[in-house]
């Protein structure tokens, strides 16, 4: 793991970090193969998307590679235009490819690692007008019904809804698998469909601004106290009372 | 005017080579057009989308399952049974083995980076993986019969650890003058004799034996004989090595094993001819494994010289100290380069057994260099067991 730097005040550093595959949506991979393993002839394919340079392809490769039957590539070819991508202009250009491709199950890791803004799948179902079901820990699929454990701050809440839904993988939904060796050779013949956002035709400007980035303040010794007298007085020194 | 003289008179440089040439092959155009297309000969470093991918699996793989359980298996001297399985559930025991028999169908080079990378975490586990890949999958592919092959190549890729048994008490470096014998009796063989110094021995069920079926013929009798264990073979003395102690090392016993003719591997009295091939990818498979071993053991240690402090100073800071590893990261870089040249050689179809002989000297030595500077780099700490470059 390389150190995250800070570039002057409007980012975090990301040339020369490894990029790959995030690990939220990695379970929500290895929960679309195994929801294809479980339910065998309900489930057509499984497609995995990722907007992105051309570097996204190797993530796709791997998304392959754990059982996905094919790839697009929104492809963003420039670099400058690619790092300011936001939730809302990959929502859209997911949006888009749903309607392309008319799948009935949604689903996404709830955060992506380098923003942590877990806002992509939520503003998707918001899009779609579909239902979401965001930091599951566990999804069970009966007919068109979909029961789905989330986790929530005060434990677990578990919902009934419907398809088509959007989903939100969490860190304990399921374990991925590794990419056996056999599956990383077949990869290379399964299809990767390469897309636009000027073919989808979606607009992707980012509507947020960063202004600035901070580290986080140094954090500075304090000192021990013997009694409450002392407390009070530390404190109207410091100026606190 | 002679054409002699013509040269010799005011002709610009590149005209009068130009015309040297120009009786034979146009030599002085093909060397710019060689240099002109230098840019298409990627780095050593560049691997195929797949070997990436692999690399990265194998990283995962070692990181995650097997190094919560190295020291265990050192102590106990003993593979994990889950360990083994999951080498199998990867596809690591079966890379360049075709995917109709059930293996992964990649490169000799995809096989060189899982050794590589296993062995940066435990050697022990990366020579299980090595010999069943480069000395006993490769033998089967490459002169097995349909039938042996469609036989063993899937139990190999699936479940079955496989070794090569050529050593014996009396024939180390002069292998050929093994005394296993093998005798015709109709329409199988008897073996008799015994093996010595045998990777992957006690786990292993499948028996690639050399064996002499005429001493008259002296080593032109040595013929390769595919064994099962359930033929009988007895797994004797396993030994206590001070090193990868992990993986077994036994001596066998063939006591009157019939195995019958359709197991000879290839040609009767090649084995000869086939072990002295194979050894030589074997070579730049055990290359592989001594980078692994050396990078392991230089990634553990650097971490620690920058944490531990004496005199008021991080070790690693001091000069001394950093003469020692930008030299070391140098070796293992240049033991890198020789391994993976050795490996697209062989993939390009070219003779590689120098380089493969040069790959495993220089890596080897590198390695045993490496793994005892990390122990010295490490000072009191690198001396007890808590250090895994140990082994």
């Amino acid at each position: 793991m390389s150190k995250l730097r800070i570039l002057s005040k409007t980012g975090v550093e990301t040339s020369g970090v490894k990029h790959s595959l995030n690990p939220f949506d990695e379970i929500a991979v290895e929960e679309a193969v195994q929801l294809k393993e479980n339910l065998k002839d309900r489930v057509s394919e499984v497609i995995a998307v990722s907007c992105g340079p051309p570097k996204a392809q190797e993530v796709l490769r791997t998304a392959l590679a754990m059982g996905a039957d094919r790839a697009v590539h929104v492809n963003v070819k420039d670099e400058a235009t690619a790092s300011k991508l936001q939730p809302l202009g990959v929502a859209k250009l997911l949006k888009a490819v749903v309607e392309k491709e008319q799948p009935n199950l949604v689903i996404l890791g709830k955060q992506a690692i380098d923003d942590d803004a877990s806002q992509t799948g939520q503003m998707l179902a918001g899009l779609l007008n579909w239902p979401q079901a965001t930091f599951a820990s566990k999804v069970e699929i009966e007919g068109d019904n979909v029961k789905v454990t989330r986790e929530v701050d005060g434990g677990l809440e578990t919902i009934s809804t419907k398809l088509p839904l959007v989903v939100t993988a969490d860190l304990r939904l399921n374990e991925p698998r590794f990419a056996t060796l056999p599956n990383i050779m077949k990869a290379k013949k399964k299809p990767l469909q390469v897309l636009t956002p000027e073919e989808l035709n979606v607009d992707i400007s980012p509507r947020l601004e960063t202004l600035s980035v901070t580290d986080p303040p140094v954090r500075v010794g304090g000192t021990k106290v013997a009694s409450v007298d002392e407390l009070i007085a530390k404190l109207k020194e410091v100026g606190a009372l | 005017m002679s054409f002699a003289f013509y040269l010799k008179t005011n002709l610009p440089a590149f005209a009068r080579r130009a015309a040297i040439y120009a009786g034979n092959k146009p030599r002085f155009f093909t060397q710019t057009a060689l240099l002109r297309n230098a840019s298409v000969f990627p780095s050593l470093n560049t691997l195929t989308e797949e070997e990436a991918a692999i690399r990265e699996t194998v990283t995962s793989f070692a990181q995650e399952i097997i190094l919560p359980k190295v020291k265990e298996m050192d102590e106990k001297e003993s593979l994990d049974k889950e360990i083994l399985k999951g080498l199998f559930d990867q596809g690591f025991m079966g890379i360049e083995t075709e995917p109709e028999y059930g293996g992964s169908g990649s490169t000799f080079l995809s096989a060189i980076l899982v050794v590589e990378e296993l062995a940066k975490v435990d050697p022990a586990i990366s020579v299980v993986c090595d010999v069943q890949n480069t000395l006993v999958n490769t033998l089967f592919r490459k002169y097995g019969s349909d039938a042996l092959r469609k036989k063993y190549l899937p139990q190999l890729a699936t479940g079955k650890v496989g070794c090569f048994c050529l050593s014996e008490e009396s024939a180390g470096s002069d292998a050929f003058a093994l005394k296993t014998r093998a005798d015709k009796k109709g329409d199988h063989y008897e073996i008799n004799g015994s093996k010595m110094w045998i990777t992957n021995s006690y786990e292993a069920e499948i028996f690639l034996v050399f064996a002499n079926i005429d001493f008259d013929a002296k080593h032109k009798g040595i013929t390769c004989f595919v064994v099962e264990k359930d033929f009988g073979v007895k797994v004797a003395k396993k030994e206590s090595k001070l090193g990868i102690r992990a993986s077994s090392t036994c001596t066998l016993n063939f006591d009157g094993v019939k195995v019958p003719e359709e197991n000879v591997l290839g040609e009767v009295g090649k084995g000869y001819k086939y072990a002295i091939e194979i050894l030589n990818e074997g070579r730049i498979g055990i290359a592989a494994q001594m980078i692994g071993l050396a990078q392991g053991a230089f990634d553990h240690a650097l971490p620690y010289t920058l944490v531990r402090k004496q005199f008021g100073q991080p070790v690693g800071e001091y000069q001394g100290m950093q003469f020692q590893y930008a030299q070391i990261a140098t070796d293992i870089e240049a033991a890198r380069l020789l391994t993976y040249n050795a490996a697209r050689l062989k993939q390009e179809g070219c003779n590689f057994v120098k380089e493969a002989a040069m790959a495993k000297l220089f890596s080897s030595q590198v390695a045993e260099h490496a793994a005892s500077k990390a122990i010295e780099w490490m000072g009191g700490v690198g001396f007890t067991r808590e250090f895994p470059g140990i082994h």
